[in-house]
């Protein structure tokens, strides 16, 4: 009842100045919408740039890599055990790539519930036999579905069905930049040395692009079995095990437990590409600032109508302390003003914030090294509308709460006789 | 003997701006019920001052006040806004109505403060007052669309709403025309004579408080 009469006046009030309060509210309206667009937009891009590489990457990569050994012979001879042994020329020793007992690897690993996914590969040098030319490539052999599933292979396969991989038997997918290069087609038969000498003649049924040139220049893949009887190695044979975990935080202590587990080498994505992290945290906050900013600004907007209006309003101020209303009740007053420029401005911020975003998102975006991308990017997170939305709030109450303290400590006396 | 409304003991005021005067002396009064009091002096003599410590917006003085026998000391903000809420009624030089509210609205809005009644029955009674003082026709109008005179009546009618213990009045006439300056004073004096509405009223124009009941005179800050 009371706090409804306040609510009346407070409308009174705000109708009677409506088109300047229609300059306020619309200072908060562009601030939220560009908040939420710029937010949108650079998320967007940002998600868009990680997923570049991070969403290719497994989380935890364990392999075995060619290296001298650390503990020579003589390290186990007792009587030298406490002396400092210094061998020179340590070579190292020919070694397979393959991870020995793998299978029991990959058991192990789909037990553990911080696992999402386990993908296996290999990879094999290899050359392009381009009629007298050899050109140097990599073929990774890889569990079609598994890499579709944790990987998002498909999204890469610009031409031709990724599925045909598996069905095909000697079938590859060709690095977009490779198949430039030998002129080839889908369907085509291409004949690829193995570093060990082996030919192997094998079907082209579709192009690979990953958006990075360099790599689509060299990269092939290939079903797990036809590398297997490219490089002449059993069905075991397997150089990767690629793990997606369900957190990616945990990544580094994963792999470290891996590598002292299974007796290989191990890297996680964190180690692996640091500097992309540093990048998408560095735009947020870019954006993060720049949006608060908007705000702020539209925030001094209200702070100053609202101070305008009390001051055009002593007299009503003055009078309706005079006739009863104490200061607790004029700051209420005006501090409802200042919230309601601020939701109705907010609230229309977050309509264009979102038409904006849409639009954006309709705006096309053709780049030869992003194969999958059509339009713009734009990441719709509810996130930002509630950061936007709370902010708004705050913002307005801030603005408001300046100016209504002013206006609850005006004395009427002072006014009233000044007349 | 009638009960005291308003009554004073010893109040003094200071002034501190530009420099330490004092405005008001020891100043010892009260107002009865039914009571028409005008209260004359020459400018600066304090009266307008007195005025407002007696209407509690100014609560920088010494000495006691009490109205309806209460203590004002010592009260917090809110709780004096309510005592003029309830028990005080202003009529000022200038009208000072709303001009976003419509005049049954500026009548209602101490009413609707208050909370004593309903919006319903808190707009019949502003059409009740605004009866009393023949403008009941102009509830709808916005303040802008009334003459000088009728915009005071409104005033009063505001004072009215909720049945305070005294209405005050600082110069309440002297924004008025000879003509509408009457109508006021006549409304006063039947406020006065039939309702039995204590009335103070700050005035200079002797010819008006000389058809109160009791004149107050005051010189340099003292009762004469």
């Amino acid at each position: 009842m009371k706090f409804s009469l306040l609510l009346s006046i407070s409308k009174s009030l705000l109708l009677a100045r409506w088109s300047q309060t229609l300059v306020a509210a619309i200072g908060v309206t562009f601030s939220i919408a560009m908040f939420i667009t710029l937010l949108s937009f650079m998320t967007g891009l940002n998600d868009l740039l990680d997923g570049l590489i991070l969403n290719r990457t497994p989380h935890v990569r364990l392999y075995n890599e060619i290296q001298a050994s650390k503990v020579q012979p003589i390290d186990y001879y007792a009587k030298y055990k406490n002396h400092y042994n210094f061998v020179s020329s340590v070579k190292p020793k020919n070694e397979r790539l393959e991870i020995y007992n793998n299978a029991a690897i990959i058991n192990t690993l789909k037990k553990d519930s911080r696992v999402l996914g386990i993908a296996p590969k290999i990879t094999a040098q290899v050359f392009y036999n381009v009629g007298a030319i050899d050109l140097t490539g990599v073929i990774n052999g890889i569990d079609v579905e598994a890499e579709n599933k944790l990987f998002f292979f498909s999204n890469y396969v610009t031409a031709g069905n990724y599925i045909d991989l598996k069905n095909t038997p000697n079938s590859i997918i060709l690095g977009k930049g490779a198949a430039e290069k030998m002129l080839t087609n889908i369907g085509d038969v291409i004949q690829v040395t193995t570093t060990k000498g082996e030919r192997m003649q094998l079907k082209v049924v579709g192009y690979f692009q990953s958006g990075l040139q360099d790599l689509d220049k060299v990269q092939s893949y290939a079903s797990i079995k036809t590398t297997q009887k490219l490089l002449g190695e059993s069905n075991s044979y397997i150089t990767d095990i690629q793990v997606k975990l369900n957190d990616i935080n945990i990544a580094p202590a994963t792999a470290i437990e891996y590598k002292n587990l299974f007796n290989v080498e191990s890297i996680d994505i964190k180690t692996a590409n640091s500097q992309f992290e540093t990048g998408s945290f560095v735009r947020s906050l870019i954006s993060y600032a720049v949006g608060i900013t908007l705000l702020i600004v539209a925030g001094f907007g209200i702070y100053n109508i609202l101070n305008m209006m009390i001051y055009d309003k002593m007299d009503s101020i003055a009078i309706l302390k005079a006739t009863g209303f104490s200061g607790r009740d004029v700051n209420i007053i005006f501090i409802v003003i200042a919230l309601s420029i601020g939701i109705f401005g907010g609230t229309l911020g977050l309509i264009f914030g979102f038409g904006f975003s849409a639009l954006i998102d309709q705006i096309p975006f053709n780049t030869a090294s992003l194969p999958t991308i059509k339009t713009y990017p734009i990441n719709y997170n509810p996130k930002f509308y509630i950061i936007g939305a709370v902010f708004s709030l705050i913002t307005t109450y801030m603005a408001g709460y300046f100016p209504s303290r002013k206006a609850s400590k005006i004395d009427p006396v002072i006014i009233i006789r000044g007349k | 003997m009638s009960k005291l409304i308003i009554e004073t003991k010893n109040i003094s005021k200071f002034f501190h701006d530009p420099m330490t005067m004092q405005v008001l002396k020891d100043i010892n009064m009260n107002v009865t019920q039914g009571e028409f009091v005008s209260v004359i002096g020459r400018s600066g003599c304090g009266k307008s001052t007195l005025l407002y410590i007696l209407s509690t917006m100014d609560t920088d003085y010494d000495g006691e006040l009490f109205i309806d026998g209460v203590s004002m000391k010592k009260r917090k903000e809110s709780e004096l806004a309510l005592i003029r809420n309830e028990k005080i009624g202003f009529v000022f030089q200038f009208h000072y109505l709303l001009n976003e509210f419509n005049v049954l609205k500026n009548v209602m809005l101490p009413g609707l403060k208050l909370g004593k009644y309903s919006n319903k029955e808190v707009e019949a009674r502003a059409y009740e007052k605004l009866k009393i003082l023949g403008i009941e026709n102009e509830a709808l109008k916005m303040p802008n669309q009334l003459s000088g005179g009728q915009k005071q009546r409104v005033a009063i009618a505001r004072s009215l709403i909720n049945d305070p213990l005294i209405i005050m009045g600082d110069e309440p006439t002297g924004n008025l025309d000879k003509k509408n300056g009457d109508i006021v004073f006549n409304i006063f004096q039947e406020l006065s004579s039939v309702y039995n509405q204590a009335l103070l009223i700050v005035t200079h124009d002797n010819e008006f408080a000389s058809k109160t009941n009791r004149i107050i005179e005051m010189e340099d800050g003292k009762i004469i």
